[in-house]
């Protein structure tokens, strides 16, 4: 049998325990598991800043599923209660706002966490070969999230909560032949009401955390499956010693999971800030509007979704309209979402790493970001904030036009790529990393 | 010791940033969120409120349930909570309790909201979480824009909120103003702008009966009472920032020892 021939386990200094250890690695890949993913998984030496993000996004998926489950010990996913079920929580349940400030706030700070996140694999080049399946595990992470954002957004039963729903659910209905249909499927009702209520509690507490954390784990054995990528853009395994280990390497544990905690430190500091002083962020992580009860009969003047989806709401209200159809507008952000997927095919450089690269795409991503920081605070705003053009322009809202621009310029980013990356005059590439 | 500082200050300024932007947003515009509600609407007054005034929340509480909640519900809210302000339960029970409801019940009106439809056209919204929803200066404003209209059914109008259905509820005490407007020429260019032919129309509010309260002491139970209603919206707001406090002490005492861990493994890292 293979278990018998395992080594013992010692080196924890007590006999008892070496022994349990020895008891359960003859039963369970223990000490394998252990040194595979932690004591023997050599990361490279020169992670920076930005390498902070994989790690605190986990720390807010932990956050959100144990506040996600106290939240539910008192929640109450009924039409008729839920509204009053939060404030319940917020008032009555001992620590009750504190549980809650903390999972609305996480539902922020995950999307932080995760655009940074993704904006490293930018900067780095994280998502080139081999580690493209990686990328697409992670595009997979961040669609769950937005799912997992949307129905959970509808659950507190605020006028927000009720006509941001109205509003997504109604894009499905623009799509021709089957969007009607499709529409009332999703709602369960002819409009949105207690049968949406419940299925979207279902769908934001138990169906779609569970896809995330298959999705989170697949990401994570992918990870470690091609080794991390570093601020070089270089292959650490080119270089190794005697033993077979990565001259530029370190082991994750201890290095990186107690430098992680640095990092843990800081963000708590920064999300206790939020989380004590100014829950609502000005209006950001929690909507005014969201503190009057749904009422079907009575239309908000002004509906903004959340800021972590506003980019995408802007491009939906920025493509006009074909034929007296919104369709165009769907197809535009759906498509500016699900070409993420193609990221590590449009990206021909010779060079992975921000670092090598030539100028085009230095101008292409940080057009790139001014683009979507742009359309991101267009998507908070109503149409009209920056008032209208003259005559010339047919009067046309300034806002509107500057998100058409901002969405050309967001698919030219990824249309483009294959062509600007490919002619940039890169720099060479280091042999070993530097920091 | 300066790596220490440097090490600190890029990772954290950048930390930061980001939450910082958008907060400041928050902060440079007060009552964003409302302001956004009332986009083109009319100016709003500062809330001069203090939520750590105990006596100003009990007068607030005094004026909310000898006036408000007859129509309006708080029903989110419990009566013994307002123990929070420094009163006890029989000064609770007595003073403020006028419908023989328990110390320990939610704060609830006995108008039904069918009734209320009919009589108002639109039920009083329960108030419990109002100044979450529309900000404090819109309350403060609100409760003092009132204006006789003899073309509203109620004879009531409000300069902050336009043909609203509740009338005065607080005009023994404000009195009765009446809206004047008055043809200002326009003097500067973007006043004339705005104006028609030259001639800007100015609104003006003239009190035309005074009421039991001068307009000073009537600002100032107005900014008692949405002081208490900015407390129902929150009671937990004061304990969260004290608490807050502690967290944040306890996260910057822990953060040298955090780093100094980390230097101590990485020291053998070149």
């Amino acid at each position: 049998m293979a278990a018998a021939e395992k080594p013992p386990v010692t080196g924890t200094g007590s006999v008892a325990l070496d022994g349990l250890l020895t008891w359960i690695d003859a039963r369970f890949p223990l000490i394998s598991t252990w040194k595979a993913h932690l004591t023997e998984y050599y990361a490279p030496k020169n992670f920076n800043f930005w390498y902070y993000f994989g790690s605190l996004a986990m720390l807010v998926l932990a956050i959100q599923i144990v506040t996600g489950i106290f939240l539910t010990m008192n929640y109450k996913p009924d039409a008729n209660l839920a509204f009053a079920s939060v404030e319940y929580i917020m008032r009555e349940v001992p620590g009750g706002w504190i549980i809650r400030y903390m999972h609305s706030t996480g539902a922020s700070a995950f999307f932080i966490c995760v655009y940074l996140h993704m904006f490293r694999s930018l900067l780095y080049g994280s998502h080139r070969k081999p580690r493209e399946l990686l990328w697409v595990f992670g595009v997979l992470i961040y669609l769950c999230l937005m799912g997992e954002a949307f129905f959970g957004y509808l659950l507190p039963w605020g006028q927000m909560s009720y006509w941001g729903a109205q509003v997504i659910i109604n894009l499905f209905s623009a799509i021709p032949f089957i969007g009607p249909d499709l529409s009332l499927w999703i709602r369960g009702d002819y409009v949105i009401a207690d049968a949406t209520l419940n299925r979207f509690f279902a769908l934001h507490v138990i169906a779609i955390p569970l896809v995330l954390l298959g999705l989170v784990m697949a990401h994570l054995l992918a990870l470690h499956e091609v080794g991390s990528n570093n601020p070089d853009g270089i292959d650490i395994n080119k270089h190794k010693d005697a033993n077979g280990v990565p001259l530029d390497g370190i082991p994750f544990h201890p290095y990186y999971t107690v430098k992680d905690i640095l990092g843990v430190v800081v963000f708590l500091i920064v999300f206790a800030i939020i989380v004590f002083f100014a829950p609502e962020m000005g209006g950001y992580f929690l909507e005014a509007n969201n503190f009057i009860p749904a009422n079907p009969l009575q239309t908000p003047p002004h509906i903004a979704p959340v800021w972590y989806f506003t980019p995408y709401y802007s491009i939906l209200r920025g493509v006009p309209p074909l034929f007296h159809s919104q369709f165009p507008g769907v197809v535009a952000m759906g498509l500016s979402v699900m070409i993420l997927f193609a990221l590590p095919w449009l990206d021909r450089g010779a060079v992975k790493s921000i670092r090598y690269r030539g100028t085009h795409f230095k101008v292409a991503l940080t057009a790139f970001v001014i683009v979507f920081l742009i359309l991101g605070y267009l998507g908070t705003e109503p149409i009209t904030v920056w008032g209208q053009f003259g005559g010339w322009l047919g009067h046309a809202d300034r806002a509107t036009v500057v998100a058409r621009i901002c969405t050309v310029i967001y698919f030219l980013f990824f249309i483009l790529m294959p062509w600007y990356t490919k002619v940039d005059k890169t720099k060479p590439e280091p042999e070993r990393v530097t920091h | 010791m300066k790596k220490l500082i440097a090490s600190f200050l890029l990772p954290a300024a950048t930390f930061i940033a980001l939450p910082a932007v958008l907060l400041a947003s928050s902060v440079v515009l007060p009552g964003s969120p409302a302001a956004m509600a009332s986009e083109g609407g009319p100016r709003l007054d500062r809330a001069p409120i203090k939520p750590t005034d105990v006596v100003s929340l009990q007068r607030g509480a005094r004026t909310f349930a000898n006036y408000c909640l007859n129509c309006h519900s708080a029903s989110l809210m419990r009566w013994n909570r307002l123990e929070e302000l420094g009163l006890n339960e029989a000064q609770i029970t007595d003073n403020l309790i006028f419908d023989g409801a328990k110390v320990g019940d939610l704060m609830n009106v006995s108008m039904t909201r069918k009734d209320a439809r009919k009589w108002f056209g639109a039920a009083p919204p329960d108030l419990s979480v109002i100044a979450r929803a529309r900000g404090a200066d819109w309350l403060y404003s609100y409760l003092r824009g009132f204006y006789r209209d003899p073309a509203r059914p109620t004879g009531w109008n409000n300069a902050v909120f336009e043909n609203v259905g509740m009338p005065n509820p607080l005009w023994q005490l404000q009195g009765q103003r009446v809206r004047v407007e008055e043809a200002v020429k326009g003097e500067d260019r973007e006043e004339r702008k705005e104006s028609h032919g030259g001639v800007l129309k100015v609104a003006k509010y003239e009190m035309a009966i005074p009421g039991s309260l001068t307009p000073v002491e009537y600002d100032q139970t107005v900014a008692d009472l949405v002081n208490f209603l900015v407390y129902m919206g929150e009671p937990a707001a004061i304990s969260r920032k004290q608490i807050g406090i502690f967290v944040l002490l306890y996260l910057l005492a822990l953060w040298p020892l955090v780093y100094l861990l980390k230097r101590e493994f990485w020291k053998d890292v070149h």
